[in-house]
């Protein structure tokens, strides 16, 4: 039977989409960026006014999450302390021309733990390989809903199945979502450089190895919507900013 | 008899299968399970129930009831081709099988396409065609339908006048709900449930102030009910007014009538409750009896027309009061259909 489920799954891989297109020219092995003179952006992103207090995510719908002691809150807005917003996707928006990146050859892991996507939200490059894990002891099905790249529907239906997927164009944000458990959402920034960062619990980003020139950072939120704020940088210079959302 | 009431089984499963099927699209579950015919993989009636979890409970549920329901139509088509006398009846028997077979191909490319508006709408609408003819054979197989509705076997045949305009009053009835059930499913598809918030208004006014696509929808689903719920009045009143006596009318225009009210009152607690998915596949389940009802009114209205189906070489004795000019000749046309 395992080798049946194993079979099917693995048509149902080959039909998933999903897979690159670009017709673009192979990506460069070398950075274009001269380290010596690069400079880095940094910042932190804050919520302003009265947090909202999180909800907790009910997972009666399948026992095997709550069997699992799977507790969950709802991961939308997530304010820490002296306001401190996590899970912000910043970004440069505008500004690198036409400069092109090696593809990190690492692929970026989505594990499905404790019936919750983690990361909620993560970043990830053209062509650069995602992982995608379940690492929870019931089914899950990966739906990503994009705009720009192919859509995508795989079944996980074991513990311990991952597949790969890779994007073929710039997109920001590319949904995901479980059909099952209706709570599980993740969200992939898709773009051609490697100049992103998801804010962590205390709010802060670093977007490092920019070369000198002028930007268009945009700060990204799943439900405060986006900001965007023009940066120039030096030869060498760090320079901080701040993104405030409120409610 | 036998028939009848196997046929009458598959109606109602074809219901309970409408209703699976709202259930599946009012909890979002329509992508739960991303492989079709497998279930992750699990050849379908193999898959372990326990993981029959979340979303995959509604989606499985679904698959697993319409394969039993196909099941039951190839029986039933099998059944009108070995015992039932009338070929038109078989070939309405071997229609409701290819419309079974199509609705399973269309629900399992609407799971691998990504749930395509266009594909999702027409396996709603062929689904709603499906329970209209697995009714309509009931309808035709039932003891009464048969004896032209003389209930009195005893006494001598009762005559049965041919009522055009009930035919028409009821046929336009009948399509119109159809249409409106087409409409409901667009909504429900592109999501426009909620486009308009409140009930019985809209954003508070009788026209919404503001229009796109969406609010256009909706707006037309709730036209649309007011439509269907004057058509149904009229055809109601039409058969207590004019043929209060005919059993086998006034039953269905009661039931009708009724069935009407609780899916206006279903509709706006959809609206009124974001739409609960338990009162929203309700909604969806009761426009299929809506329209089966109006279906059942509208055969027996056009009894008087057919010949005396399934027992016409048995049972000769028949007889159709025409008070109409040129009905008599229609009369033997339908006499030589059968």
């Amino acid at each position: 039977m395992r080798r049946g489920v194993a079979l099917a799954f693995v048509f149902v891989s080959a039909c998933g989409g999903g897979g690159p297109e670009s017709s673009a020219p192979p990506a460069p092995t070398v950075s274009p960026v001269n380290a010596e003179t690069a400079g880095n952006i940094a910042g932190r992103t804050t919520f302003e006014g009265t947090a909202p207090r999180p909800g907790i995510v009910r997972m009666d719908a399948d026992p095997n999450c709550v069997q699992a002691g799977a507790t969950s809150t709802d991961e939308t807005v997530v304010v820490g302390d002296a306001g401190a917003l996590q899970n912000v996707f910043v970004y440069v928006k505008d500004g690198l021309g036409d400069l092109r990146f090696p593809i990190p050859p690492a692929p970026v892991i989505l594990d499905q733990k404790g019936c919750n996507y983690v990361p909620h939200v993560l970043g990830v490059q053209v062509g650069q390989n995602v992982e995608i894990v379940n690492s929870d002891p019931t089914l899950h099905n990966v739906h990503a809903v994009p705009k720009a790249n192919q859509e995508f529907n795989m079944g996980q239906p074991l513990p311990g199945i991952k597949f790969t997927r890779q994007f073929s164009t710039r997109e920001v944000m590319v949904p995901f979502k479980c059909d099952v458990h209706p709570w599980m959402q993740a969200y992939i920034g898709v773009l051609d450089h490697p100049y992103f960062a998801v804010t962590g619990a205390d709010g802060s980003f670093s977007l490092k190895g920019l070369p000198p020139g002028t930007y268009t950072i945009e700060a990204w939120h799943e439900k405060l919507g986006t900001q965007t704020q023009s940066v120039t940088i030096g030869e060498k210079e760090s320079k901080d900013i701040a993104f405030s959302f409120k409610a | 008899m036998l028939l009848h009431l196997f046929a009458l089984l598959v109606a109602a499963s074809t219901a309970l299968l409408i209703f699976a099927g709202g259930l599946v699209t009012s909890t979002g579950s329509g992508l739960s399970v991303p492989d079709w015919p497998t279930t992750y993989g699990w050849f379908m009636l193999t898959f372990p129930l326990e993981k029959m979890v979340g979303g995959i409970f509604y989606e499985h549920s679904h698959r697993l009831i319409a394969t039993g329901v196909g099941a039951l139509i190839v029986v039933l088509a099998i059944w009108l081709w070995k015992a039932e006398p009338r070929a038109w009846l078989r070939r309405m028997g071997y229609v409701a099988l290819a419309a079974v077979v199509t609705q399973g191909i269309l629900g399992g490319i609407t799971v691998l396409w990504f749930l395509p508006d266009a594909i999702s709408i027409a396996h709603a609408g062929l689904a709603q065609l499906v329970f209209c003819l697995t009714v309509s054979i009931a309808v035709f197989t039932s003891p009464g339908w048969r004896n032209a509705y003389n209930t009195d076997r005893t006494g001598p045949r009762r005559s049965m006048s041919d009522d055009p305009t009930l035919g028409a009053v009821a046929a336009v009835t009948t399509a119109t709900i159809y249409l409106q059930i087409i409409v409901g499913a667009t909504m429900r598809h592109t999501g426009a449930g909620l486009a308009i918030p409140d009930f019985p208004w809209a954003f508070g006014q009788l026209i919404p102030p503001v229009w796109n696509a969406p609010i256009a929808i909706h707006f037309a689903h709730r036209v649309g009910a007011i439509i269907v719920t004057a058509l149904v009045l009229a055809t109601v009143g039409h058969v207590l007014y004019h043929h209060r006596s005919r059993t086998e009318l006034r039953r269905p225009s009661w039931l009708l009538a009724a069935l009407v009210a609780i899916q206006i009152t279903l509709g706006a607690l959809t609206v009124l409750t974001g739409k609960h998915y338990i009162i929203n596949s309700l909604h969806v389940v009761t426009g299929a009896l809506v329209l089966g009802t109006s279906l059942v009114l509208t055969l027996r209205a056009f009894r008087p027309r057919f010949a005396d189906a399934g027992s016409a070489t048995r049972n000769p004795a028949y007889v159709l009061d025409v008070g109409r000019a040129g009905s008599a000749k229609r009369t033997r046309q339908n006499e030589a259909r059968a």
